[in-house]
């Protein structure tokens, strides 16, 4: 459906703003360089205030960067007003045109671009068959359940058929549930019309679900691009690992080193990890061990005691202590396993090749 | 750090619209040749003389007796007039808000105390006033057999601008008042305090800022008003009447312009005060809607007194305005309370009634549309566009609210009977039609933009940004988006512009040319002439015209507006 797809590249650009109370000059986005391939899907995700609506309102035109450059396909489009770029944006409250009905919501755009009556009048209908509004044309914003805005945005920005689609936290005015919905959505019909996405959260279950890559944002810089998996298994930094999903950090030194493999001292431990061929021997650092990749059991790497254990239903919690350590497991299909109790001497066991060294 | 490269291209995006740079650039103009210029003549003439720049003509006027007093004078009226008013207009707040109303009488005749002087011409009390308590007053010369006062002077002023102004204290109060939480006041009331109490040390405290706030407009209110001191401060003068002498009566030019000058800083200074400080602390402390209802008062030891003393000053405001039309349907006010039509005839056949109204229908009616329009642009520019003159185009709109009639009226003789600096640039505007139109844009713009403002304020800024991101420029947003948006701002802002328009008088009065006669300056001729009957018909027909076009536009609104909240339905959830 979309005319030509478009990728977006986002040379060293960077965003400062004042601060209104300090009046003190920040960056709010710092030297990001990206480049987001066309007809993919990528979020863009990090904690509250890490300049991920700037960045994507950069991208709109809305806010000019301060540093660098940024390109729509192959065309720099810096000084382009929001009205030139060919980007279509769905608002985080929506913000839908409440003096017009649906159909005027949707054919708004259309209109702008000076199409015949009938072009409008089937491309609004096709889009809002996609969405699922079909038959709601001449009903009111304010006269829609929440969810029900939620497409009319969608489909006011797809009718456009932009080269890029940017969404500024969609769904976070949804309920738990239809939110769930929604994002399946919104990827179905991303992919149905091969558009380019770029996608602001900062719920990363949502993130992980629905994207091809995962940018994570820290502090206004980015922190790590990749796919979900990558991310997950492979963090570059502390901030990612524990941003995305939970983990343990134990911190040790290489002892021993044999190509890609090596050995980890924690604690007088001696750990045989993978993936260490960028440390040099006696170097620190730190392993990253996500609680399901652990199990506790009579015998493993690394000897602990059981603070807490807690039944959860489809799996058991524990906390132990590793030396000074704290470490989170939590242990799936209990039913068939040793439970350990509070106060229990234990082994930490894990694969080699699950544990992620930083 | 540096942020050259965005404004950089916030620059070249702007310029990427030109429309909107069109309009901004217009804007400046207008604000600057019609606001700050004729201010700055006014400054320039009382500096600069023959001999360069001396306080010459400032030491003659203040060493004139007169103007001296007429100071003490102004200031004297407006401090009663400021303290009087919101006093009067809390009392009745109050009320309505905390006393629990036994009859819709009531609360029926506040409500149109409250409309009254919106639709009247300002001036209409001073009238009522000498037809009531006058030489040849009802109330004075058949109730109380009295034949010789006198309501000229200070009290006069000073009671009829009182009356005029309180319902403006009453409707800022009111909405103060619905604003605070009552639970505050009833944990005081659990506490053991009295109700006497309660409102000493909880309410009062917290309408404190708004009170002040209240007495300032009133007494800016106070200090500009030209027409009432004119007809009814026999030798009591005020500065406004003052100047009006000094370059009507004495042709002094430059006398005028530096006593301009003079009023200007003063009414300048209080407006500094109110809009900066007080405006901020008395909508600041008292923001939110009221969680819950608040028990009202019905213990009658309160309600009763208060009652009686609010329904007492309405009957008599609105007996002050009924006075209007019957003195223009009995034969001599005063003598012969037979009913009769001559006035009326006589406003049609003698003195061109028809052509008076006209004029000043005409007039405003041109005007009104261009001052909400032009409101409605400048409010859209300052609350949803950055840009560096925004801050200058705010400034000076809400700067022509602080100028009183007079000084602009004094401004614009100095500014274009000689051309722009004396030069004879723009000459040909001096005089005509057009010029009495910018002064009626210039005196409704503040009111207009005011109200734009704060209904922008509630849209969604993304509400616009989306249309924007949709392929539409700005020009388009404006039209399509904002305008309908605040469509039910605009229509108010069209019949404010209208009834302003057509009831203004200060600044008119020193521009209008034989060419043209206006209603309200008849009124004013005819009531210092003495004639009343005269007056009367020419205010009564004008009343029935400014309140015909309030109900119009209610209706209007109620069939066309959007009466639902805009910009927050559209996130619901
Ligand atoms: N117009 C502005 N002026 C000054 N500072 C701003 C402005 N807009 C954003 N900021 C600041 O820039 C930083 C990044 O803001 P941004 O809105 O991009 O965060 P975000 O990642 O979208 O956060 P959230 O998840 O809370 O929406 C924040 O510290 C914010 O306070
Ligand atoms: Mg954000």
């Amino acid at each position: 459906m979309a005319k030509e797809k478009k990728g977006v590249r986002l040379e060293h650009v960077s965003k400062i703003y004042e601060d209104p109370k300090t009046k003190k000059e920040f960056y709010a986005v710092h030297d990001t360089s990206l480049s987001i391939a066309p007809g993919s899907f990528v979020t863009l995700l990090g904690p509250s205030g890490c300049g991920k609506t700037t960045t994507l309102r950069m991208i709109a035109g809305f806010e000019s960067p301060d540093e660098g450059e940024i390109y729509l396909g192959d065309e720099a489009i810096n000084a382009l007003t929001p009205n030139k770029r060919d980007t279509a944006m769905v608002f985080q409250s929506y913000a839908l045109l409440p003096h017009y009905n649906i159909y005027d919501n949707v054919a708004y755009g259309l209109k702008l671009r000076k199409l015949d009556r009938k072009t409008i009048k089937e491309k609004v209908t096709g889009i809002l068959k996609l969405v699922g509004l079909e038959g709601m044309e001449s009903r009111m914003t304010n006269q829609l359940s929440g969810g029900q805005q939620q497409r009319v945005a969608l489909a006011r920005a797809l009718v456009l058929e932009p080269g890029v689609l940017l969404f500024d936290e969609p769904l976070s005015n949804l309920d738990a549930k239809l939110r769930v919905t929604m994002r399946t959505e919104i990827r179905r019909i991303q992919q149905e019309a091969g558009i380019t996405a770029i996608y602001v959260t900062h719920d990363q279950s949502e993130a992980m679900a629905i994207s091809d890559q995962i940018i994570i944002m820290e502090k206004g810089v980015v922190a790590q691009i990749g796919t979900p998996q990558e991310i997950y298994y492979h963090p570059k930094s502390e901030f990612v690992a524990d941003f995305i999903g939970e983990a343990n950090f134990l911190k040790g030194k290489l002892t021993a080193k044999d190509g890609t493999r090596g050995t980890v001292d924690i604690s007088g431990n001696a750990v045989p990890v993978e993936g260490v061929d960028r440390f040099a021997l006696q170097d620190d650092c730190t392993l990253v061990l996500r609680p399901e990749s652990a199990r506790l059991s009579e015998s493993g790497q690394l000897p602990c005691k059981v603070i807490l254990s807690c039944f959860m239903g489809s799996y058991q919690n524990y906390h132990v202590m590793v030396g000074d350590n704290l470490v989170k497991i939590t242990d799936f299909n209990p039913k068939n396993k040793k439970i350990y109790e509070v106060g229990d001497d234990a082994f930490v066991a894990f694969d080699a090749d699950s544990v992620h060294v930083l | 750090m540096a942020r050259t490269q965005s404004a950089e291209l916030d620059r070249k995006k702007f310029f990427a619209d030109p429309i909107m740079v069109t309009t901004i650039v217009v804007l400046i103009a207008f604000l600057t040749l019609f606001i700050l210029y004729p201010l700055a003549i006014l400054l320039v003439d009382s500096f600069v003389t023959k001999d360069g720049v001396t306080v010459d003509v400032f030491r003659r006027i203040m060493n004139m007796p007169n103007f001296r007093k007429a100071i003490t004078n102004t200031l004297k009226v407006g401090f009663l007039v400021g303290i009087a008013s919101a006093l009067i207009g809390l009392l009745f707040a109050y009320v309505e808000e905390y006393v629990q109303l036994r009859t819709r009488f009531l609360g029926g005749l506040f409500k149109m105390v409250s409309m009254l002087p919106v639709v009247s011409p300002p001036f209409v009390l001073s009238l009522s006033m000498i037809m009531l308590f006058g030489k040849a007053g009802i109330i004075t010369r058949y109730l109380l057999h009295i034949y010789d006062n006198s309501v000229y002077g200070f009290w006069g002023i000073a009671i009829v601008q009182t009356m005029t102004f309180f319902p403006v204290c009453y409707m800022m109060l009111k909405g103060l008042l619905k604003n605070i939480d009552p639970s505050l006041e009833e944990a005081a009331r659990d506490m053991g305090a009295s109700r006497f109490k309660v409102f000493t040390t909880v309410t009062l405290p917290l309408v404190l800022p708004g009170l002040g706030n209240a007495f300032l407009v009133t007494f800016i209110e106070s200090i500009a008003d030209f027409a009432n001191p004119m007809i009814i401060g026999g030798s009591y003068d005020t500065l406004a009447t003052t100047i009006y002498l000094q370059i009507t009566g004495a042709y002094d030019k430059e006398g005028a312009a530096a006593m301009a000058v003079v009023l200007l800083c003063i009414t300048l200074a209080m407006f500094i005060v109110q809009k900066y400080y007080l405006e901020a602390k008395s909508t600041a402390t008292l923001s939110g809607k009221a969680s819950r209802g608040r028990m009202l008062i019905t213990d009658k030891s309160v309600t009763r007194p208060l009652t009686v003393m609010c329904a007492a000053l309405s009957l008599f405001v609105i007996l002050m305005y009924v006075c209007v039309p019957f003195g223009a349907l009995f034969r001599t006010w005063g003598y012969d309370f037979h009913l009769t039509t001559k006035w009326f005839v006589q406003v049609f056949k003698r003195y061109k009634g028809l052509k008076a109204f006209r004029d000043s229908f005409v007039l405003s009616l041109i005007a009104s549309p261009i001052t909400a329009l032009l409101s409605m642009i400048i409010s859209y520019l300052v609350v949803k566009r950055r840009f560096k003159a925004k801050g200058f185009i705010e400034a000076v709109s809400m700067l022509a609210m602080a100028v009183p009639g007079t000084v602009l009226g004094i401004g614009y003789i100095r500014g274009f009977s000689g051309g722009v600096f004396h030069t004879g640039f723009l000459q040909q505007l001096y005089g005509t039609g057009a010029i009495l139109i910018i002064v009626f844009i210039v005196r409704s713009l503040p009111t207009g933009t005011r109200s734009g403002i704060s209904a922008l304020r509630q849209i969604d800024k993304s509400i616009e940004e989306s249309a924007y991101d949709m392929g539409a420029d700005s020009f388009k947003v404006f039209m399509t988006v904002t305008l309908p948006l605040i469509k039910d701002s605009f229509l108010s802002g069209l019949v404010t512009a209208f009834v302003r328009s057509i009831t203004a008088i200060s600044a008119i009065i020193l521009l209008v040319t034989p060419q043209f006669l206006l209603i309200t300056v008849q009124i004013n001729e005819f009531a210092e002439k003495g004639a009343y009957g005269i007056a009367c018909a020419f205010a009564t027909i004008l009343i029935a015209i400014t309140y015909g076009s309030v109900l119009l536009m209610n209706l209007f609104i109620k069939y066309f507006g959007t009466s639902r909240k805009i910009g927050v339905t559209e996130n619901e959830s």
